[in-house]
């Protein structure tokens, strides 16, 4: 209570000026500032689509599409509303305007419940909705996309439709209640029949009073598994991103970056630099000091080409190297973070996020009591595509061609580091390879902006190598957590105790780029994963110690639930095992009360056969499986998994069931196709991710050290999808964090021994 | 400045002639997509451990980020902006059809391995497919629906050759 009170205090400051403001409707997103490119011909009825004479549809959209379909998806919520004919839709990245702030992710980073749903909390959401739609930051995160445009995107497609039947009513002098759309064409009553791409000019002028959206029970198109509209460019070579672009007279560049904790460049001699400034085809070496946006001091080539500027870097890189091992400039090391982060979980005194019931109380005068403590290491992204980013400055300004998770931030930090106004920056936004939470900083595009500076009139790109990309990231941060609970003689918890400790990653973002809404404040993103889920825990108390270190931190895909899932559904499975019952039915007595969950768990079970006996392997060895169920981003994901242990003591995963419930599943097909992507990547860091840093470097520095799962080592995945007619929720992360869980939980059932850190690693003893 | 190293090289890419002056020790990979403007070769890890950056030299898949240019003198050099054929098309609207891709980064590389795969092998098993296919990463992991795109392709395949007398043969 105590928390909502002072939350509604920190808002109220501003008076009766605010509260004037706070009671009046939230502002349109209909129509920005910023009109869309129509490309000369088209014409954009609102801020979300355009028509072209010759019927092409375009819709604008505002999120960065890194793989997880949110173009096709949104795509389809257009032109279920506006239509139009499918085959006759693309799409295109809209510019940077307020209306395409992204709301639902702001509202979602309030401290409540998912569940909680009082009139304070509504309130306070509304608020946040609006302030949201004031500061309008174009964010694509958090598996938001979808909840963020379901409306916005909709009404645009409504509110186009009613205009275009508007104006061939006008144009047939007819009554607009007898005309109906087909497939891109406005029809009379009589048959007469006028194209989009013929109305549309006019139907700029009849803007429609209301919207009318569809019901759910008349969609044609939402809800079908149709194909994705990018497949076919990514399958032949067209798809361009950022590292693709290409421009009249552009210089290549490469870098050499300092070890965390060392705020200066890298040190070489004056006659090596003159011998890299002289190699061929280099044309600039520019010393960079680093900028607020979290690219470390470095050292700069810029080249006719890239790998002429890459061999005079790595040439660089090496003179550095030997200059440091001398100096000692930095003693950033996992083993001395990861051994403060044990001690400070020690020391049961972190910021509490959720507490009700006395748990703690109820814990101390228990005599029953479980406890566990977990660990989880630091990540890297490992995007397929390195960072990059084009930077073309000017008299007038700057150009920026890149693929981001935020365009304003973006270019945000082009204006910042060249001394501009935003408004003489333009970006110019590319499908990402690989976003995963990397692309939400823009540590890359500040560097590049401090380059092009040096070479005006030049545009420049800046390509990181792979070395450069795995070891100069914003890794998913360490943590460890102690959870303990107090059960009664039936072995059902009376009270939860969860205390992490880590280094906050959202807070770390908030202040690199400016993201007010979580720069002060604990990081409850450090923590999510515990506090937030299903179960009916009588008592509760989560809390987390934010610990710092110079190892630079920020979102891993699902952030905070990556680990605390592992963590809390290893936790309940140690449970069930101290109470001596089935894993899934355990669970599915705390979740009386929260059907959707239960409902996701028994489709799960179900439908892996859950409490079936199981075939050995080919190879005669036992297999077991393991139940792992998490909430996150709005969505609830349960995964069974099939494990067996080869005979060399490796961990191997045969099969995995996965049941989801994410509201009303806009294209089956692609939230099955993210379920399996984050099953896998998931899979991927619990059985290999890690990274070790020693001298403020990491240890590994490219795919044949840093170890990611391939194509032979990958589970067959069946993804079964709950029908729901609620607001859609997110894929894009949710499918990740139970995978870990449920195969440590298989791990335990097939061999007795319980792995409490990640990466889950089989003691040789337990494996045989 | 000097570049004593640069000597004009004769290529053939995608059936085409041509002659580039680079340092005869770069990269395929890099001749390929910034003096040929041929972007569709991805950089992914520069030492061969990721497969994004897959092309053909006479049909063979090989890792252009780590083929010096000169090393591809004298042979057909095949990337995913000029694969033609059955094969490829077979790959490809398969890959299209189950919507193999998600970011989409690494699929010229796996379409690259994918097609020398199936003009090797016809009816690859699940086993010859994790041989071909271990050296393509994919951090979206597409794994299942590139062995699913596979073994489509291949029954594709198979099924058109056994009316075979109706197609005119591409020449490649």
């Amino acid at each position: 209570m105590k928390r909502r009170t002072f939350l509604l205090a920190g808002l109220g400051t501003g008076g009766a000026l605010f509260l004037g403001w706070a009671l009046l409707p939230p502002r349109q997103r209909l129509i920005g500032r910023t009109p869309p490119d129509t490309d000369g011909n088209a014409v954009a009825l609102n801020g979300w689509l355009t028509i072209a004479p010759d019927d092409t549809v375009t819709v604008v959209v505002p999120k960065a599409e890194m793989g997880q379909g949110v173009h096709t998806a949104l795509a389809m919520l257009m032109t279920e509303e506006l239509g139009c004919d499918w085959a006759r839709v693309r799409v295109e990245h809209s510019p940077i305007d307020k209306i395409y702030g992204n709301i639902s992710a702001l509202v979602e980073g309030l401290p409540f419940p998912p569940d909680a749903n009082g009139t304070l909390v509504r309130g306070v959401r509304w608020i946040m909705a609006k302030t949201a739609r004031e500061a309008g930051v174009m964010i694509t995160g958090g598996s938001s996309s979808m909840r963020d445009c379901w409306m916005p995107m909709r009404e645009a497609g409504a509110s186009a439709r009613a205009s275009l039947i508007a104006a061939a009513a006008a144009t047939w002098g007819v009554a607009i209640s007898t005309c109906r759309v087909d497939q891109g064409v406005v029809v009379g009553a009589d048959g007469r029949r006028l194209r989009f791409g013929e109305l549309a000019a006019m139907a700029v002028k009849h803007r429609p009073a209301e919207i009318t959206l569809k019901a759910a029970a008349s969609f044609t198109l939402i809800g079908s598994p149709i194909p994705r509209l990018d497949s076919a460019a990514k399958s032949n070579g067209t798809a361009t991103y950022g590292i693709d672009v290409s421009l009249p007279n552009m210089l290549y560049a490469a870098v050499v970056m300092s070890p965390f904790g060392v705020t200066t460049a890298p040190i070489v001699s004056d006659a090596q630099r003159e011998q890299s400034r002289a190699m061929p085809g280099v044309r600039a070496l520019i010393t960079l000091p680093g900028s607020k946006y979290g690219d470390p001091p470095a050292l700069a080539v810029v080249a006719e080409s890239w790998w002429q500027a890459h061999k005079a870097a790595n040439a660089l890189s090496t003179a550095a190297t030997k200059v440091a091992a001398t100096a000692n400039m930095s003693a950033v090391s996992t083993v001395t973070v990861m051994q403060d982060i044990r001690n400070t979980v020690r020391n049961d005194d972190g910021m509490p996020i959720r507490f009700y019931g006395g748990a703690k109380h109820t814990l101390e005068e228990s005599t029953r009591t479980v406890d566990a403590t977990y660990e989880a290491p630091f990540l890297p992204h490992a995007t397929m595509e390195p960072m990059n980013a084009t930077v073309r400055v000017s008299d007038e300004g700057a150009e920026l061609w890149t693929g981001t998770q935020v365009q304003g931030y973006a270019r945000a930090a082009v204006a910042h580091v060249l001394g501009l106004d935003e408004e003489q920056v333009t970006v110019h936004q590319h499908l990402l390879g690989g976003g995963f939470g990397r692309r939400l900083d823009v540590d890359y595009v500040a560097q590049a902006a401090a380059i092009a500076k040096a070479t005006p009139g030049f545009p420049v790109q800046l390509i990181w190598s792979r070395e450069d990309d795995l070891r100069h990231d914003f890794y998913r941060p360490a943590t460890v957590s102690r959870l303990r609970a107090a059960v009664d003689t039936d072995g059902h918890v009376t009270a939860f105790v969860a205390h992490s400790a880590g280094q906050a990653p959202f807070k770390a973002y908030g202040k690199r780029v400016g993201f007010l809404f979580t720069m002060y404040g604990p990081d409850r993103t450090a923590a999510q994963g515990t506090w937030d889920q299903p179960y009916a825990f009588p008592a509760l108390h989560a809390s987390h110690s934010e610990t710092e270190s110079a190892i630079p931190v920020g979102s891993w895909r699902s952030v905070g639930h990556s680990h605390q899932a592992f963590f809390l559904e290893s936790f309940i499975d140690e449970l069930a095992a101290a109470a001596k019952q089935d894993p899934a039915a355990y669970r599915a007595a705390m979740l009386q009360s929260h059907p959707r969950a239960l409902r996701v768990l028994q489709l799960a079970a179900e439908k892996s056969g859950w409490g079936t006996s199981l075939e050995p392997t080919a190879d005669g060895r036992p297999r077991a499986r393991g139940i792992a169920l998490h909430a996150a981003f709005g969505s609830i994901v349960a995964e069974v998994a099939e494990v067996s242990i080869a005979v060399d003591g490796r961990i191997r995963v045969h099969r995995v069931v996965a049941a989801v419930d994410c509201g009303l599943p806009v294209n089956p097909n692609i939230i099955r196709q993210q379920i399996e992507g984050g099953i896998i990547d998931g899979l991927s860091t619990a059985l290999y991710g890690g990274l070790a840093i020693s001298d403020g470097t990491p240890r590994q520095s490219n795919f044949h050290d840093y170890r990611l799962l391939r194509i032979d080592e990958c589970p067959v995945i069946e993804t079964h999808i709950v029908p729901s007619l609620d607001v859609p929720s997110g894929v894009g992360e949710p499918g990740l964090p139970p995978i870990a869980p449920a195969v440590a939980n298989a791990l335990f059932t097939l061999t007795g021994t319980r792995l409490r850190s990640l990466p889950l690693r089989m003691p040789r003893e337990a494996a045989s | 400045m000097t570049a004593p190293n640069v000597v004009p090289l004769a290529l053939v890419v995608n059936g085409a002639p041509t002659t580039v002056s680079v340092d005869a020790d770069t990269p395929l990979l890099w001749v390929l997509r910034q003096t040929l403007a041929l972007p569709g070769t991805k950089f992914g890890c520069g030492i061969a451990a990721c497969g994004v950056c897959m092309v053909h030299l006479d049909g063979v898949p090989v890792p252009a980020c780590v083929t010096p240019v000169s090393a591809a003198i004298g042979k057909a050099i095949t990337t995913i902006e000029g694969i033609r054929g059955p094969v490829a098309d077979a790959v490809q609207s398969s890959w299209a059809a189950l919507d193999v891709p998600q970011c989409g980064y690494c699929q010229s590389g796996q379409v690259m391995s994918a097609v020398a795969l199936l003009s090797a092998n016809a009816t690859p098993s699940d086993a010859d497919i994790d041989t071909a296919m271990q050296g393509n990463l994919c951090r979206c992991g597409a794994y299942p629906r590139i062995r699913a795109a596979i073994h489509r392709a291949a029954e594709a395949l198979s099924t058109r050759s056994q009316g075979a007398s109706a197609i005119t043969p591409v020449t490649p």
